[in-house]
């Protein structure tokens, strides 16, 4: 037995071993761990929202420059933080499968690119709309709307990379090589308003220093934050669910899960 | 090692190897990949009279005058070092004023003033409410006042 | 925050389009994706679940037959 055949016979093993986390590499575990998680995530995201969204509106005093039209920021910065994060997650999934040759890492990755685009365009959008009536300009060709312009185009081309090539563990590497290549220019976004002059704002909450917003605003800026990661993982674990289903079509645990799906719905 | 870990290996080295090529090319475009530049590099003799340009800067308190037509503002746009002084005509952003961020966009004359197409505002990253901004104010002065 | 009254509310300060086509659009592509997601997720599930009323029948009739 060559060394690879060793190893993936050991993944097996892991894959099937009741007590380790490697059985959720394993698509029926994914599935039925998944199962349980996505109603959760999506439950708390909604209760986030409503919370958020009330202290957005409600709770959160005006701007003592910007008057109201600031409160885009509590969707902006949010938006703006999972368009990153989720492209660095993107990158993480796929190094993770291209080292452990593990289909559901790859599926991850696949999963979270639509919901990395949708806030990447808040983002673009909803600073559009900021800038206007604040800086005097829809948009400005500075270093950081640049960056998060290349990172609508990075999530665009994953997407459709993805879906140009028919065989799927083509389709899976080559992703994953295009996700860490383009992780690169997450820092570009980030430090951008750091290393360059720019139209664009520095960071107001950062790691290093003092937030510098009233402590309502910020509170208010993170439960909405939290609401985008539940949102997030609810979402790109349903996907990934589903396709782990139309990925493993021909095992019978799957189809009977589908007409298990079919018969609870049904019952409803 | 094993074959997981040197595929691991070899992605983190090339990703390292693509990072470093990436640091490269940034820093040595770092001067072209600025927005705007300030009243001190243009002092320096940074930017060519007669070519499209963005200056941007601090407006310098008290610098801020209307003509006579109701439209044409000058003012004068300030890096602490040194200041350009800026003719516009045309709408001004809401958060334009006094000490605050603005960038403006045009052609530097030959007599030394800057011509703006363009003038945006450029905010800084505080978010407070006018309460909490009206007692930094007081603060401020407060503090100044025990200085002298 | 005190707003007085709706239309105050609704008017956001005179800055009513920038906030609300802020809120608006992200509300309805978040709208937009859970159900584009729920309605693929229905329809991969019935698709499986007729692959095993197929196989079942492939089964019947050709019971050597490897899957693929």
């Amino acid at each position: 037995m060559s060394r690879i055949d060793a190893w993936r016979a050991a993944t097996e093993t892991k894959m099937r071993s009741p007590k380790s986390w490697w059985r959720f590499a394993a698509p029926k575990e994914f599935f039925w761990l998944t199962g349980k998680l996505v109603p959760g995530f999506g439950w708390a995201a909604a209760l986030l929202a409503v919370v958020g969204l009330y202290a957005a509106f409600f709770v959160a005093p005006s701007d003592f420059r910007q008057g109201e039209v600031y409160r885009v920021i509590y969707i902006h910065v949010p938006a703006a933080w999972m368009s990153m994060i989720i492209y660095l997650a993107m990158a993480f999934w796929g190094i993770v499968g291209l080292t452990l040759n593990t289909r559901v890492s790859f599926i991850l990755a696949h999963a979270l690119a639509p919901t990395g685009a949708l806030w990447c365009f808040v983002a673009l959008w909803t600073g559009a709309l900021w800038g206007k009536p604040t800086w005097g300009t829809y948009w400005a060709w500075d270093a950081r709307m640049t960056s998060q312009l290349l990172l609508m185009f990075l999530y665009l081309g994953y997407i459709a990379l993805v879906h140009s090539i028919e065989d799927p563990r083509r389709a899976d590497r080559a992703g994953a090589i295009l996700a860490i290549v383009g992780s690169l220019n997450v820092p570009i976004i980030y430090f951008s308003v750091q290393w360059w002059n720019t139209l664009h704002q520095g960071a107001s909450v950062s790691l290093t220093k003092a937030p510098s917003m009233a402590t309502v605003m910020l509170v208010t800026m993170l439960i909405m934050t939290f609401a985008a990661w539940s949102y997030s993982i609810a979402v790109a674990l349903a996907r990934a669910r589903t396709m782990v289903l139309l990925r493993e079509a021909h095992t019978d645990w799957a189809q009977k899960a589908a007409a298990a799906m079919i018969a609870k719905r049904e019952a409803e | 090692m094993s074959p997981r870990q040197k595929r691991l290996s070899l992605i983190l080295l090339g990703l390292a190897l693509l990072a470093s090529a990436v640091a490269l090319v940034l820093s040595a475009f770092r001067d072209n990949l600025v927005f705007f530049v300030t009243p001190s590099e243009i002092a320096q003799g940074k930017a060519q009279a007669g070519r499209y340009f963005r200056v941007g800067g601090l407006v310098e308190a008290g610098s801020i005058q209307r003509g006579p037509d109701g439209i044409t503002v000058t003012f004068r746009i300030t890096d602490t070092a040194h200041a350009l002084p800026v003719v516009y005509r045309g709408a001004l952003p809401d958060l334009f004023g006094e000490n605050q961020g603005a960038v403006a966009e045009g052609v530097l004359r030959p007599d030394g003033v800057f011509e703006a197409k363009k003038v945006l505002a450029k905010h800084d990253e505080t978010y407070m409410p006018p309460e909490a901004s009206h007692a930094v104010d007081q603060a401020q002065r407060a503090a100044q006042s025990l200085k002298e | 925050m005190e707003w007085g009254s709706w239309s105050a509310f609704w008017a956001m300060g005179g800055k009513a389009p920038f906030v609300w086509g802020s809120y608006f659009v992200t509300g309805a592509l978040i709208a937009f994706e859970v159900l584009q997601l729920l309605l693929w997720s229905r329809r991969v599930a019935a698709r499986v679940a007729a692959a095993a009323q197929w196989n079942a029948v492939d089964e019947a009739s050709e019971p050597a037959k490897e899957p693929e």
